[in-house]
């Protein structure tokens, strides 16, 4: 067959893909058209004030965007779009808060070596995963020691974290310390035994009826309480306690999800083979029922991620609270489409990750035989 | 005759809440001894086996398993499930392991035993179940029959002297009867001692030296294969006779 002919085969499987989804009556022609006209002037209108017709770091006339001012679009109104300048002019306190900026390179590297702290968890078929796992354990040790600082680095206290940082501390440590919590939580909630039963049952129930706010608030003003005087923790370690403790009760009702559809004959067979509780939870419980429970364990990951944006009430800057900041600053004010845009954006990429790492693994255990 | 006496019930009684599964069951099992059990289904034969390693608690009774008595006691349940296997008539494997992982797993956990010597027992149950080719598969890639041979070899790695069958080929399709069957029986000539819930009269005739007839919740009758097939004594073993041998 010549290459044409081919061509034109392929063309014509375009064009009855076309005929048969888009144009098949007139009714549907007509919401083809409709859409293609929305879709075009919304994304042109789109792109236009974001790319084509924005400010980046100078204005149309060349100049260096050192306040609102110069922004082209305060200086020809209608003419000109997005003024990103403020997203450059406050990239660091974006990225690191208030973090001292010599010793960002500090947050940098944590940022590098984060990826590849997690994907020894996320992926099985890597090679040298081993290692990766190891490492995804020494990572906590090794970041608290590098953000924080101790023998050899400069302390630099919690209050000046912000921005990005903030997010994905909340979101990594509260998802981290939630993970093992929420299985006892699970295991617990299941258990035969009637007093730690209920206290799991009361638990996951508290926090589920409870709205983050509240518990943020909560964790603010009581935790101080509960503690030995002189014992202080900073704002941000109230915020990790209460957006920990509401992950794990989310994410243990998605773990009891797949506790129950493993068949009653597993935990038997295991039993009669005289594996203990904890051997058979290990062994043959846990492994099926989390790899049950994965989608919906993502998903309330996801939840989890946005909802640290929160924070910003008990006074934390994480990126949205710096977003803000940056509005209430004089130079800057009025540009909030660009402001939230951005953190719209920041925030649509990790959670479109963690959504699209979620279907992959539907995929692979829909193939997988085992 | 006490010596060898390896499995006791005395008046065992249990309840489903008000549903009374278990009435009074007497039994003395005596090592080597093969037991086919049979009944119309609900007359607690399974419950009864299944009380035996204690996947069932009994609420009255007492079981004595090679003299250690079933109670609460977690110790005395964990020493009995060491020496009991069971064969499940669902299979009961592990999805998520290899076949050879599916029965080295006890071994390696429970008696603590090194992986690799772990293994090489596996490899020896599964050649005696005549599969050892199938090793590395998962127990969704077999077929039912070779499903419940890999279930057998899972429980006979753990060197179990008495093994307990609930309905083992009830589940599959009567192609594959055989196969299981034929494992069963060299387990049985080998001395292994055995109760089989099972509707296989075949197996039972060859096999058995007791034949236990339940019927809601109590042993109506107790004898040998031949008195059991030839000249049974109750009704009700008669009318159920009847009706598995002549469908």
């Amino acid at each position: 067959m010549s290459s044409t002919a081919i061509q034109i085969i392929s063309r014509s499987k375009y064009y009855n893909w076309l005929v048969k989804n888009l144009f098949s009556s007139w009714v549907n022609t007509i919401l083809t058209v409709i859409a293609l006209i929305f879709v075009y002037q919304v994304g042109s209108f789109f792109l236009n004030w974001a790319i084509f017709d924005a400010d980046f770091r100078y204005n149309f006339q060349g100049e260096l965007i050192i306040d609102r001012g110069f922004c082209s679009k305060n200086i020809m109104p209608g003419e000109y779009g997005a003024c990103w300048a403020i997203i450059f002019a406050r990239w660091n306190q974006f990225m690191y808060g208030l973090y001292p900026i010599e010793e960002a390179w500090r947050v940098n590297l944590i940022y590098a070596l984060l990826p590849l702290a997690i994907i020894g968890i996320l992926f099985d078929k890597i090679p040298f995963r081993r290692y990766f796992i190891y490492f995804t354990f020494i990572f906590p040790f090794l970041a608290y020691f590098m953000l924080y600082g101790g023998p050899g680095l400069s302390v630099v206290g919690t209050n000046k974290w912000g921005g990005l940082l903030v997010t994905l501390f909340l979101g990594v440590t509260g998802i981290g310390l939630a993970f093992p919590l929420s299985i006892l939580l699970a295991l617990g909630r299941r258990s035969k035994m009637p007093i730690i039963k209920s206290l799991c049952v009361v638990f996951i129930e508290f926090i589920r009826g409870v709205p983050l706010i509240t518990l943020l608030f909560t964790a603010n003003v009581m935790l101080p309480l509960f503690l030995p005087d002189g014992v202080n923790p900073d704002n941000l370690l109230r915020a990790l306690v209460a957006v920990t403790l509401f992950q794990s009760a989310y994410m243990a009702e998605a773990i009891r999800g797949g506790l129950q559809a493993i068949p009653r004959g597993q935990v038997e067979a295991a039993q009669s083979l005289g594996l203990s509780y904890w051997q058979t939870t290990r062994k043959i419980v846990l492994p099926q029922a989390l790899k049950i429970a994965i989608p919906p364990i993502v998903n309330t990951c996801i939840g989890l991620f946005k909802d640290t944006s929160l924070v910003l009430i008990i006074g934390l800057f994480d990126l949205l609270g710096i977003g803000r900041a940056a509005l209430a600053d004089m130079t800057w004010t009025k540009l909030y489409y660009e402001v939230y845009v951005f953190i719209s954006l920041v925030f649509f990429i990790f959670c479109f990750g963690m959504s699209r790492y979620s279907l992959y693994l539907e995929k692979k255990l829909k193939t997988d035989n085992s | 005759m006490s010596t060898d006496q390896v499995i006791h019930l005395e008046k065992v009684n249990k309840w489903y809440d008000d549903f009374h599964v278990l009435k009074d069951i007497d039994l003395i099992v005596n090592k080597g001894q093969k037991i086919v059990i049979c009944g119309p289904s609900g007359s607690g034969k399974s419950t009864m086996i299944r009380c035996i390693n204690r996947l069932e608690a009994h609420q009255k009774g007492t079981i004595v398993v090679h003299g250690t008595e079933l109670t609460n006691d977690l110790k005395n349940i964990d020493l009995i499930r060491k020496n009991v296997g069971m064969v499940f008539q669902q299979f009961n494997l592990f999805p998520h392991l290899s076949v050879l992982d599916n029965i080295s797993l006890a071994p390696i956990w429970v008696k603590k035993m090194p992986k690799n010597e772990a293994e090489d027992i596996a490899m020896s149950y599964l050649e005696k179940v005549k599969i050892p080719e199938q090793a590395q598969k998962f127990p969704g890639q077999l077929s039912g029959g070779q499903q419940q041979r890999v279930a057998i070899a899972r429980s006979l790695a753990m060197n179990p002297d008495i093994m307990l069958f609930d309905e083992p080929t009830s589940a599959l399709d009567p192609e594959m009867i055989k196969e299981v069957l034929d494992v069963m029986i060299q387990l049985a000539e080998e001395g292994m001692t055995m109760l089989v819930v099972t509707h296989e009269m075949g197996f039972a005739k060859t096999v058995a030296d007791q034949m236990i007839f339940m019927d809601e919740g109590r042993i109506v009758e107790q004898a040998s294969p031949d008195e059991f097939f030839n000249n049974p004594k109750s009704d009700r073993t008669k009318l159920f006779l009847s009706q598995i041998l002549n469908h």
